[in-house]
């Protein structure tokens, strides 16, 4: 509860236009990407500067309020859901990009940019910023970092941990700490930049970050690959990988996802082929005609029945419609999508891949799986109606059981959209309960109160489930 | 306030048996299917002009339709605030074309509107959008040929004089003075009358064009009209102006007043029914919009939905007829650098975007620069710089700094609505001299 005098407080530190909380505002911060959840705060600060978010840090620890920080609200864990309502602190001010450093390959931005903001000023300069998560146009660079976010691009140029280099945070105690910065080499204590990757808003607010740059690769081209079965397309991805090829993209589509896409899109694909992989290489143009034509032969070599090389860009373009237009398709079939990211070893793909057909049969389920082959991170996608409460549960239980598959596997139960609430019941199963117990001494350490983002990455009850009320 | 969404809830989950209840009852009038097809992605969100100004989640498209979502689950109530909200969006539809669900976002802002003016009405209390347009200004669409004279006579004898005999300056200031300022000239109702009934094209087998003129248009751009029709029969078809015709409805539609489009839209119906015509051609991007929708006005008249059917298969914009028609001829060139600002109920609506391009490059003469974020609203949204001036002309002043870097001779639309605003914004940009802003079949007429 925020009390009046509270509230003056708060009121005085950003002025009453960013502190919102009419039941209009409140409820338009009640949900996020994520389907099925949804919370209402009591309040939603949008903060201008660091020394703002410091002080209004300190102050709902002394009242203990929760803070949900929030860029655009498009992670899929329910990263952002008030589930315990307090203040949702919109980082959307913090828009600014401050610097691109040309001599030490850098960027230093506010978390409030957009992640294809920074892609366009960096390219603009000949520099590249990799990272490429699907919703890169909505998406923040400060939700980006707090969910480290990967993308199409992430087996050749890694996911945002790999290029956060520094970081300027602020505490529940209104401390403002700095960590990391421009240097290469820096190990002067814990790796505290790595640490607030990925923490999901339980640990700090970040309020600034440095990012690290490479050249703009030169050129790319695109290839499709179409397959009989799925072991061929899976054995192409090794194949190439083990001939010391790494695409910049590796994309895979089952049968089931073709399907839709054809019929949304129209594009003709070959619907009797059982999956198909869309490969993209850049670099200079000497590489990425040798590296695509190599591919190429591997892929014929495997068993692939129909092998497309796009000859221009626009070509390529053409041919990546397909896997761009994957989501929007399938969001059309039913009210409620749901997608995951079970991640396993990339030489287990086509085993996980089975496996989700398997299970989806099982349940009776419409699912369909797509994602990053070169990286093993899938997304089995459920087409379903959360009105449906017994569908629903049947969703669950066969999400928990593509989870437990991936685990086996060698695999995780999220390769990239985070723990959340969504998958909080989960992380045991990865880290082990000492793990939990480290993960848990850790975040008392940054937040003894436990006003950052509770009711997320950990379970606080010994509840299985958390989608559907029983 | 009825049961809002309670924070501290032990399990915080969408509560599934009460939107099953309301999806299968009659509490709300919006389509539960319709929202929850929304699957809160966020795509739409860099297309919303109001979310680009203001950076809020409820001045988002995905933000709005949450809160019809609330409305429609009976978790937020349809009072003074949930109005701000919705007349606080611009209607340009910029969200569904961004929207890979296929959200049908507009029909489910009108029906949000459609429920404030009924929550108004049941409590007498008319909102603000109803005062402005249809007390105040439009109270009925007919009188519009009526203001058109007094239009013309106040500009004969001066702007305050304008102001005083129609009282508008009294209810809108400062937008209406603005805009007084961009008007042109308007025809005196003399040339109105003058206007011949039908324009032959002289050809045998000449399609037979049936021009929806549009209430607005017509009397504000009463030469843009003509010179459509003079673009058509240039063309080789013959052009009638069906005289009962009435307003489109849009206006009407898009602020809630449902009961009044749906009689507007018959009326126009039978009026081209009657008229006999291969097509029915408009020049105004917002009417037309409305006019290819009117089949989605009857869905519980089959017989009058029908008719609407056959009504929409013969709608075309002027550009996209132009275009398909064998080319015009021009006789003059236009030594210019020209720039094309999408109309939205055009670009977004009816999905016509190339067709304004390829006419306006035809003309002799035409250097033709596309402008960065064309298909973005220029904030005129029909009424909406009236009902929210500042934002709107906050949205203004961001599209002028656009259309500055072309460097254009002419800013070109095709909307009455956004030609206006663009004349505006060119007095707002100090740009007056440097550039004109104009209808495309203006553009095109001038270099025949
Ligand atoms: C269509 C679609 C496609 C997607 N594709 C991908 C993909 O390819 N790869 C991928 O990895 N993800 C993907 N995602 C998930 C999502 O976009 C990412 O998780 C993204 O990083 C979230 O960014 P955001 O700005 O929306 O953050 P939000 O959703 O607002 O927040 C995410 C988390 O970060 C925390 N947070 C935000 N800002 C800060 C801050 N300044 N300080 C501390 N904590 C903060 C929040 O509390 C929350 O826990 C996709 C989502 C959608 C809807
Ligand atoms: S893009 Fe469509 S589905 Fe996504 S949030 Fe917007 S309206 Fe909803
Ligand atoms: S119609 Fe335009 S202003 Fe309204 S929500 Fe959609 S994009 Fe935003």
């Amino acid at each position: 509860m925020i009390t009046q005098e509270l509230k003056d407080q708060l009121v005085s530190i950003v002025g009453t236009r960013f502190y919102l909380d009419s039941n209009n505002e409140r409820y338009a911060y009640s949900y996020d990407a994520t389907p099925l959840y949804q919370s209402m705060p009591d309040a939603v600060i949008v903060p201008g500067t660091t020394e703002e978010v410091a002080q209004i840090l300190k102050l709902a620890n002394e009242y203990r309020i929760p803070i949900i920080p929030r860029g655009s609200g498009t992670n899929l864990a329910g990263g952002t859901v008030p589930v315990e309502g307090g203040i949702v602190l919109h980082l959307s001010r913090f828009n600014q990009i401050y610097e691109i450093d040309r001599e030490n390959f850098t960027a230093t931005l506010g978390p409030g940019v957009v992640t294809s903001e920074l892609h366009q000023a960096v390219e603009a300069q000949g520099l590249f910023y990799p990272p490429d998560p699907g919703s890169m146009h909505i998406s923040t660079m400060g939700g980006n970092m707090a969910q480290c976010a990967g993308g199409m691009r992430g087996l050749k140029y890694g996911v945002t941990k790999d290029y956060i280099m520094g970081l300027e945070y602020v505490l529940p105690s209104g401390e403002i700490l700095r960590c990391g910065g421009k240097n290469v080499k820096d190990v002067a204590g814990y790796d505290m930049t790595r640490l607030m990757v990925g923490s999901e808003g339980t640990l700090g607010i970040i309020t600034e970050m440095t990012v690290k740059l490479l050249p703009l690769p030169e050129t790319k081209r695109t290839l499709i690959a179409y397959y009989s079965n799925l072991l061929d397309a899976a054995r192409t991805v090794e194949k190439t990988i083990t001939s010391k090829i790494i695409p910049a993209t590796m994309e895979f589509m089952d049968q089931a996802t073709m399907r839709v896409v054809d019929d949304f899109v129209k594009l003709g694909l070959p619907l009797e082929m059982k999956s198909m992989l869309l490969i993209e290489q850049d670099g200079t143009e000497q590489e990425v005609d040798r590296d695509i034509e190599q591919i190429a032969e591997i892929a014929r070599a495997q068993g692939a029945k129909i092998v497309e090389v796009a000859q221009t860009p626009q070509e390529g373009e053409r041919l990546m419609v397909a896997r761009r237009s994957a989501l929007a398709a399938l969001s059309r079939l039913r009210p409620t999508t749901i997608l995951e990211d079970a991640t396993v070893p990339r030489s287990k793909l086509a085993e996980i891949v089975e496996e989700i057909e398997r299970i989806a049969d099982k349940y009776q389920l419409q699912m369909c799986t797509f994602g990053h082959a070169g990286d093993g991170n899938l997304h089995p996608t459920c087409m379903t109606d959360e009105r449906d409460t017994e569908e629903i549960k049947r969703v669950e239980q066969a999400f928990e059981e593509i989870f437990l598959a991936a685990i086996r596997m060698g695999g995780t139960i999220t390769g990239e959209h985070g723990v959340g609430m969504a998958k909080m019941d989960y992380l045991g199963l990865k880290v082990g309960e000492a793990g939990l117990d480290l993960m848990k001494r850790l975040k008392a350490a940054f937040d003894p109160n436990g006003i950052m983002n509770p009711g997320k990455m950990f379970a606080n009850s010994d509840r299985r489930r958390v989608v559907v009320k029983q | 306030m009825n049961n809002l969404l309670k924070p501290n809830q032990a399990t915080p989950v969408c509560d599934t048996d009460k939107m099953e209840l309301v999806s299968k009852g009659s509490l709300s009038k919006f389509d539960m299917n319709e929202i929850l097809n929304c699957m809160h992605c966020g795509f739409c969100l860099p297309a919303c002009p109001t979310y680009r100004q203001m950076g809020m989640e409820f001045a988002s498209p995905r933000g709005r339709i949450a809160l019809m979502k609330g409305v429609a689950k009976e978790e937020l109530a349809v009072d003074a605030e949930f109005e701000h909200h919705m007349n606080l969006c611009l209607g340009c539809r910029a969200c569904e074309t961004a929207c890979p669900a296929g959200v049908p976002y507009g029909s489910l802002v009108e029906t949000a509107r459609e429920m404030v003016e009924d929550q108004k009405r049941d409590s007498a209390k008319p909102s603000v959008m109803k005062t402005v347009v249809f007390d105040k200004l439009f109270k009925n669409p007919q009188r519009f040929k009526q203001l058109g004279t007094a239009l013309w006579a106040a500009q004969s004898v001066g702007l305050q004089t304008l102001a005083d005999k129609t009282g508008l300056i009294k209810v809108l200031p400062r937008p209406m003075a603005e805009m007084q300022k961009a008007v042109d000239k308007i025809a005196s109702p003399i040339a109105r009358k003058k206007r011949e009934p039908v324009m032959k094209s002289g050809q045998a087998n000449a399609l037979k064009i049936g021009f929806f003129s549009g209430c607005i248009m017509d009397v504000m751009f009463f030469e843009t009209n003509q010179a459509t029709a003079s673009l058509l029969q240039k063309a080789g078809c013959d052009v009638l102006f069906v005289q009962e015709q009435v307003c489109c409805g849009a206006l009407h539609a898009h602020a809630g007043e449902k009961d009044g489009a749906i009689e507007l839209a018959k009326r126009n119906i039978e009026a081209f029914e009657q008229a006999e015509v291969d097509f029915i051609v408009n020049n105004a991007g917002g009417c037309g919009s409305a006019l290819k929708e009117y089949h989605h006005w009857f869905h519980d008249q089959p017989e009058w939905q029908q008719r609407a059917m056959n009504f929409v298969a013969k709608m075309r914009d002027a550009n996209e007829l132009l275009a398909e028609l064998p080319p015009l001829t021009f006789s003059k060139r236009i030594e210019a650098k020209v720039t094309y600002q999408d109309s939205c109920h055009l670009a977004h609506g009816q999905g016509v975007r190339n067709q304004p391009r390829q006419l306006i490059q035809r003309i002799p003469g035409v250097e033709y620069i596309e402008m960065n974020d064309a298909d973005s609203c220029c904030g005129s949204a029909g009424i909406y710089n009236i009902t929210n001036y500042e934002m709107s002309m906050d949205i203004l002043d961001d599209k002028m700094k656009q259309v500055e870097q072309t460097k254009a001779h002419y800013i070109v639309t095709t909307n009455p609505g956004c030609l206006l605003q663009m004349k505006n914004g060119i007095i707002r940009a100090g740009l007056q001299g440097k550039m004109e802003a104009m209808h495309v079949m203006d553009l095109l007429a001038r270099a025949l």
